[in-house]
């Protein structure tokens, strides 16, 4: 997993509130092998007709245009566990995604992809969303080391996340590779648990 | 010192944590169910280079690709190939696999608890955000995203950060005709489809102690519809003896063993909880989804009225709708009686007691959770009273709840359906969804319209 340090991009405006992971990717594409580039499902449905044209009111550019940072709409990513819907994103150049309220499963698969989910107050993704809307061209920064974002010179605002999510998008940190080191730990862990409750195991007594 | 209170959810999760840190923990895992969509986890356990940790502890189940008719399977051969793949992942691993033609395959919502697999006090996941429905037992189930499918394969652990708690009591007592779908819809409505996010929610209270375990599941597998990843009910008598009967649950000694652990698992009587909502059930009627969003519904004798905003526009739009048009008597075009949330047995006997002796006025597919229900429902009749309405009998699995197997609404048709989501292109692209219960769907379809359940004389259970 690519680590996630600083990003400066323009930012992507997906206002709409819940924004759920069924309209992020449709589930036919789902089948797809990753090689296939899942950035050509992103939001589907409303870039393209039935026919497969563009829409005249796609959410997104055909070409992202150098964007990899994502101002999503309340809920962004609610609905189906896919993380689908998190390669999507991240296939089609996103890095960052900044939202009132991300849902819980989609944060975390996030996480896991070096996708940075940051939730702000509402005051202060309006003063974001403002500023994009001014200058829709204009770069922001987002400093995952100083958890901050910042803006033309002078205007900055500070987030929060959680140590253990900010360490693993920082180092790029595989989990798998990572719980090995508490191999042993497990182990002896699962040892104790099963032999005090055996019925766990369907079939064994 | 004393103990420090607890909540149901509190205990299970310290039962299984092996290690900390920062504001992750590393929780064992009871039980890992597996489907189709698994196939990106497989892949990176097998680019990890190691081999399955617990394969007794991991289950496959085809569903979500599973046609409702099998003729059709090789229509499309990307399909197929998705079964096939999972067909060939668990027997690489040497997983059990119920596979088609398995007399126990199903939904694994449906499948998994009708066999046992599902106990109190479990961890247990899947890729799949309605594996809230496990919670029905007081098992802490919750879904999660392919990397995470890949490591609890790899270690049978998962690192995760604890949730808030949240209580959702619900006094009072549903009135006849109105379902736990209703109740699960009136509770969406209330705190919003972001109302228990970052929560894991325990329903309490004595309308929901009074709720069969079907029940229990419909409600607690909504609960992702507020954003919450885990929503339970304690285990009490419904649920000891729903586990007696269940065909891989322990048995004799080792029943009293488990069972004993079992009652230890409530939350302590002066718990706090971080966030806590109080329902009436006496207040809740049959409810319809308008929207595009499982918090916009109403209650269908409510006017309906909803209030002037973009995100009210644009699903009004969607679904072809206008304020001013109500929605008692609005045609559809299809039904769907269905999926994990409204599948089992005693939604099939609402639906049956609806359309017993009737004829459906629109295309109506109706789809068993599970084969044991497929077969249950046949034994008892329930099948032949579909059949003779002219609704389709269908083969168990997702079906039309999800537009990815062959089973799909048409651009801007209208269709009632048991399901649980009613995104934009959820059933297909352009598909208008309205979920309702069982027993208002099969209204629906012997009127070809929105009816009030109510005022036909067919009595539906809770
Ligand atoms: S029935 Fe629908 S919601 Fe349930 S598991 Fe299948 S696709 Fe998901």
């Amino acid at each position: 997993m690519k680590p996630v340090t600083q990003v400066t991009s323009p930012a992507l405006l997906l206002l709409d509130a819940n924004i759920d992971t069924d309209q992020i990717i449709p589930a036919r594409f789902l089948r797809k092998p990753r090689s296939s580039g899942y950035h050509h499902y992103l939001l589907y449905d409303a870039r393209y007709d039935m026919q497969g044209q563009p829409r005249p009111g796609s959410p997104i550019p055909e070409s992202q245009g150098g964007a990899k940072i994502v101002l999503a709409g309340h809920n962004i990513g609610c609905g189906s566990s896919r993380e689908g819907a998190v390669y999507a994103f991240v296939d089609y150049g996103i890095q960052v995604i900044i939202s009132t309220k991300i849902a819980d499963i989609f944060r975390n698969n996030a996480i896991r992809n070096g996708l940075l989910p940051i939730m702000l107050d509402q005051a202060q993704f309006d003063s974001l969303v403002a500023y994009c809307q001014a200058r829709p061209h204009a770069n922001l920064t987002v400093d995952l080391q100083a958890c901050e974002i910042r803006w033309e010179t002078d205007s900055c605002l500070a987030f929060e996340i959680d140590d253990g999510s900010r360490e693993r998008l920082l180092e790029g940190i595989d989990d798998i590779q990572a719980t090995l080191d508490w191999e042993q730990k497990i182990d002896i862990f699962a040892k104790d648990y099963l032999t005090e409750r055996p019925w766990v195991v369907p079939g064994r007594v | 010192m004393t103990q420090p209170s607890l909540t149901l959810f509190e205990k299970i999760w310290r039962q299984h944590v092996i290690a900390s840190a920062g504001e992750f923990d590393l929780l064992w895992v009871d039980r890992h169910f597996v489907h189709e969509g698994s196939f990106h986890a497989f892949d990176k356990l097998d680019g990890s280079g190691r081999p399955l940790a617990y394969p007794e502890l991991t289950f496959g189940i085809a569903d979500h690709y599973v046609p409702s008719n099998l003729a059709r399977l090789d229509d499309d051969p990307e399909v197929a190939k998705m079964i096939r793949l999972l067909e060939d992942n668990t027997a690489k691993h040497q997983l059990t696999y119920l596979g088609l033609g398995h007399s126990d395959r199903g939904i694994v919502h449906v499948a998994a608890p009708e066999l046992g697999l599902t106990l109190p006090g479990l961890i247990i996941v899947c890729g799949d955000s309605h594996t809230t429905t496990h919670g029905a037992f007081g098992a802490l189930a919750m879904g999660i995203g392919a990397t995470e499918v890949a490591h609890v394969l790899a270690t049978q652990t998962l690192w995760q950060r604890r949730p808030k708690t949240m209580r959702i009591h619900v006094d009072g007592k549903l009135d006849a005709g109105v379902t736990t779908k209703d109740l699960a819809l009136h509770i969406i409505h209330q705190i919003g489809t972001g109302g228990a996010t970052g929560h894991a929610v325990e329903y309490t209270g004595p309308a929901v102690a009074a709720l069969s375990m079907d029940a229990r599941m419909t409600l607690c597998n909504m609960t992702i519809e507020a954003g919450a990843r885990v929503g339970m009910v304690a285990p009490d008598e419904t649920t000891y003896a729903w586990l007696r009967d269940a065909p891989q649950a322990p048995k004799e000694e080792s029943f009293v063993q488990a069972e004993r652990h079992w009652r230890t698992l409530y939350s302590d009587p002066d718990v706090h909880y971080d966030k806590a909502v109080t329902v009436d059930a006496n207040e809740v009627a049959p409810r319809i989804t308008w929207g595009t969003s499982p918090e916009q519904s109403i209650a269908v004798d409510e006017p309906f009225s909803p209030s002037d905003s973009e995100a009210t526009r644009s699903s009004l739009d969607y679904m072809g709708l206008s304020v001013g048009r109500p929605i008692l008597g609005l045609a559809v075009d299809q039904v769907f009686i269905g999926s994990c949330t409204n599948s089992r047995l005693s939604d099939l006997r609402d639906a049956a007691r609806v359309l017993d002796g009737g004829t459906v006025k629109v295309p109506t597919l109706i789809v068993a959770g599970s084969n044991r229900v497929k077969a249950q429902a046949e034994a008892e009749g329930l099948a032949e009273i579909f059949r003779s309405a002219g609704a389709r009998w269908g083969e168990s699995g997702c079906s039309m709840c999800v537009a990815m197997n062959g089973d799909s609404v048409a651009p801007g048709q209208r269709c009632a359906s048991t399901s649980n989501r009613n995104f934009p292109g959820r059933q297909g692209p352009g598909a208008r969804t309205h979920l309702m219960s069982p027993a208002m769907a099969a209204a629906a379809a012997l009127n070809g319209k929105i009816v009030d359940v109510r005022q036909s004389a067919a009595g539906v259970s809770a």
